[in-house]
């Protein structure tokens, strides 16, 4: 096919997505920088234009600086903490086994890759009542009963987890890691694949233990597939709305203590009626997870290793 | 369950190619206003002929649009006020949604100008009504009051009701709201287990804690409540505080004067919840269980009271035990109150509204009317086992809880007071932190004097709010 027209056969292709995407995604984002430096309150035409007024408020609203400070200890707990276990798992099951044969897996190790994936495949609804039950606040809860089973507790003072201040936050951060590192399990282990087992091998011969084939041959070849994962866990980490929300109480409860931006944007929108003001919110928090990425991305660039 | 938010723009089309050009040239005003608010002007209505069967005007041929909120009540007695509407309409076809997340299915069309004709907003995920009355999105139920009744058309509607429905969907004088079901508040014990035990409800606060210790030693916890939701508890330390000081106290609260919340009476009443968790009355954990996990432990005999509205019965219906006979009870009043034993709330609930837009309003207003009916309350009440606010409608064998909540509700309407709280529903920022605070409290963690001075913080911040509307009580 001659140049010019392959140019309009693909153009022709990219429409229908491109005008999907223009939309229902770039659309509703500039609307919402518009509606920001309103006072609507998202039930009805009445809307008119106050300016920045809106961000002036931002700066000075403490639950949303309380709920960002959460956000960003999600953002330094999270991503590494999800890697970290992933690279471990993977690195095992693809190369745990260093004996006479060469290097191979674990064993059974397709069946271990089952099992840590199986959480990704539970919708949200599903992991809020399973948790429920895990951390429920008397011997009928998982944690609790078994606690008190062994005697580390008493049975009229049982953990409080969900609804305890310190320890909300953790709570929600564990379900996250439970249910997000099957997934880069799964990613690393196709991207470990790609290397070639002579590598291992030849570590293996020169004398090198575990830790320095994770370090120096594991690692530096999957950086690409790591730095994709980091920013995928950093935008996860910036939101994590759902789990909040459902698990919970009064969603970033108790008493803000497990706030994030995106619950207290749901609140003063559709509960407290500030709609417009909660578009501000979610333009701060565009803003700050584009520039969060592009920096990510920046940082951790590197010459592409080719294996 | 819960899922993230939708978002607030699924918007009519070709408005929206229109601004996704524009928004690449530079944005103009005009454009984006007509994206996610495309519906600024109030729809015309299709009317039919006003006669005396017919006193709304409503059109035979017009479609009724019916959005129900599918919880604790289900949305079967719904289906039956519908197959009722169609019996005197049969050409009318009915649309009906029975949804949890009335907020987020509803707020497009609100703002697309197309809502339902009638709706049940209700649950978690309602529309906060301050803000649909705010927006002038709600019409007037006046023309529904001054109509015929169904079953008398010498009687109008507004006095087949029970006392306190119009008043407590009204604002500023005129009702916007339908509160549909009658709700009694109180604390739910078992009538077996107490008198397997010997124990009397008690009148008093100080009654109320001997009677903690005596509980307490059978090995059975005083009291569970929801803790997870601490909403729950708001509703007996408010009552107790109204108890306590009088209407006037609680009417000073309602009006956001100043330092009304540090009225004596309501510290009395905090403090008197605390002591209850400082006492160990409280079921171990209860501070961090959902509602059906608390209330479950409470049937299962593990709590003696439990603090909740009249549809706990049907909530629990499937988790009582036989031959549990559940009853409820007042507050027992603290020495000194104004307020005798027995002033309990007791009020409607509910909230049904006709949206301002709606295509068949008149049709909506039937429906409602249909509602009232002593069968469209006897239907409600057979299906729910709840009282509706229909003041003739009453099933002829109960189950024991709502026999007990009637017994309560006429001995309050006799012999005490009813009660009812307004400014929890009109200012969300305040309930929001009367839901934070007493969750703390109620977790030890906060003192009653420390719980005054937030809830007091949160009052003068809405009082001082200009966008907030402000309504009276008097």
């Amino acid at each position: 096919m001659a140049g010019g027209r392959a140019g309009w056969f693909v153009g022709g292709f990219l429409a229908a997505p491109s005008a999907l995407y223009g939309i229902f995604v770039v659309s509703p984002y500039v609307q919402t920088m518009v509606y920001s430096l309103t006072d609507w309150r998202g039930v009805s035409a009445r809307i008119s234009f106050v300016g920045l007024r809106n961000y002036r408020s931002l700066a000075g609203d403490d639950t949303f600086w309380l709920a960002l400070r959460h956000n960003l200890t999600l953002l330094l707990v999270l991503p590494t903490a999800t890697i970290g276990l992933a690279l471990g798992l993977s690195s095992l099951l693809s190369a745990g086994r260093q004996r006479g044969g060469g290097v191979r897996g674990a064993r059974w190790s397709a069946g271990y890759q089952v099992i840590f994936f199986l959480p990704q495949v539970l919708s949200v609804a599903i992991l809020v009542v399973l948790w429920q039950a895990v951390f429920r606040t008397d011997r009928g809860g998982l944690l609790n009963g078994l606690l008190i089973w062994l005697g580390a507790i008493e049975p009229d003072q049982p953990l409080l987890f969900l609804s305890s201040r310190s320890a909300v936050l953790w709570c929600v951060a564990a379900v996250a890691l439970w249910s997000s590192v099957g997934f880069y399990v799964l990613l690393f282990c196709a991207a470990m694949q790609s290397i070639p087992r002579e590598y291992y091998e030849a570590a293996m011969l020169d004398g090198a233990g575990r830790l320095a084939v994770f370090r120096a041959i594991t690692v530096p070849l999957l950086w690409n597939q790591i730095q994709v994962a980091w920013v995928f866990l950093a935008i996860q980490a910036l939101d994590c709305f759902a789990l909040v929300y459902a698990m919970t109480p009064s969603s970033g409860g108790p008493d803000h203590q497990s706030e994030v931006v995106a619950t207290h944007l749901y609140r003063t929108g559709f509960v407290l009626g500030r709609t417009g003001y909660a578009c501000a919110i979610g333009v701060t928090l565009f803003l700050l997870t584009l520039a969060l990425a592009a920096l990510s991305l920046r940082l951790s660039r590197r010459e592409r290793v080719e294996p | 369950m819960a899922t993230p938010p939708t978002g607030t723009g699924i918007t009519r089309r070709a408005v929206l190619s229109r601004t996704a050009a524009l928004a690449g040239a530079g944005l103009g005003w005009p454009a984006t206003t007509g994206c996610a608010t495309a519906g600024q002007q109030r729809r015309a209505e299709e009317r039919g002929e006003i006669t005396e069967e017919n006193p709304f005007g409503v059109s035979s041929t017009t479609p009724l649009d019916v959005v129900i909120f599918k919880g604790g009540f289900g949305d079967d007695y719904a289906k039956a006020h519908e197959a009722m509407y169609t019996e005197r309409y049969p050409r009318a076809g009915i649309g009906h949604q029975g949804i949890q997340k009335i907020n987020e299915v509803l707020q497009p069309r609100f703002n697309a100008g197309n809502p339902p004709d009638v709706v049940d907003n209700s649950g978690a995920g309602m529309i906060p009504l301050d803000i649909l009355l705010a927006d002038h999105q709600l019409t007037e139920l006046t023309p529904l009051l001054d109509a015929p009744s169904l079953d008398d058309p010498n009687v109008a509607v507004r006095d087949t009701l029970r006392e306190g429905t119009i008043e407590s969907g009204s604002y500023d004088g005129v009702m916007y709201v339908l509160n549909y079901s009658f709700m009694v508040f109180g604390l739910w014990y078992s009538r077996t287990l107490f008198a397997r035990h010997g124990w009397e409800y008690p009148q008093t606060w100080d009654e109320f804690l001997d009677l903690g210790e005596a509980i307490r030693a059978e090995g059975i916890s005083p009291l569970a409540h929801q803790g997870k939701y601490p909403g729950y508890v708001v509703i007996p330390i408010m009552d107790l505080a109204a108890v306590n000081g009088g209407l006037d106290t609680q009417l000073r609260i309602e009006n956001l004067e100043p330092n009304a919340w540090r009225d004596p009476a309501v510290l009395a009443a905090v403090d008197g919840f605390h002591q209850l968790v400082t006492r160990g009355f409280c079921l171990p954990g209860t501070e961090g269980m959902t509602h059906t996990e608390a209330q479950t432990a409470w049937c299962q005999g593990k709590a003696a009271f439990l603090p909740c509205g009249s549809w706990l019965e049907n909530e629990q219906w499937d988790q009582t035990p036989d031959g549990f006979d559940m009853a409820v009870g007042a507050i027992p009043p603290m020495a000194g109150a104004s307020l005798p034993f027995g002033a309990i709330r007791a009020g409607a609930g509910e909230a049904f509204v006709i949206p301002a837009n709606a295509r068949n309003r008149a049709g909506g207003l039937e429906y409602l009317r249909v509602m009232l009916s002593r069968a469209g309350g006897g239907r409600f009440t057979e299906l729910t086992r709840s009282l509706s606010v229909v003041r003739d409608a009453f099933p002829d064998s109960p189950s024991p809880g709502l026999a007990s909540a009637m017994d309560l509700y006429e001995y309050a309407r006799d012999h005490a007071v009813l009660l009812t709280w307004r400014s929890p529903e009109w200012y969300s920022p305040l309930s929001s932190e009367l839901d934070n605070a007493t969750g703390e409290l109620m977790a030890n963690r906060l003192t009653p004097a420390e719980w005054v001075d937030r809830v007091q913080r949160a009052a003068d911040q809405v009082a001082d709010d200009p966008s907030i509307e402000k309504h009276v009580r008097t």
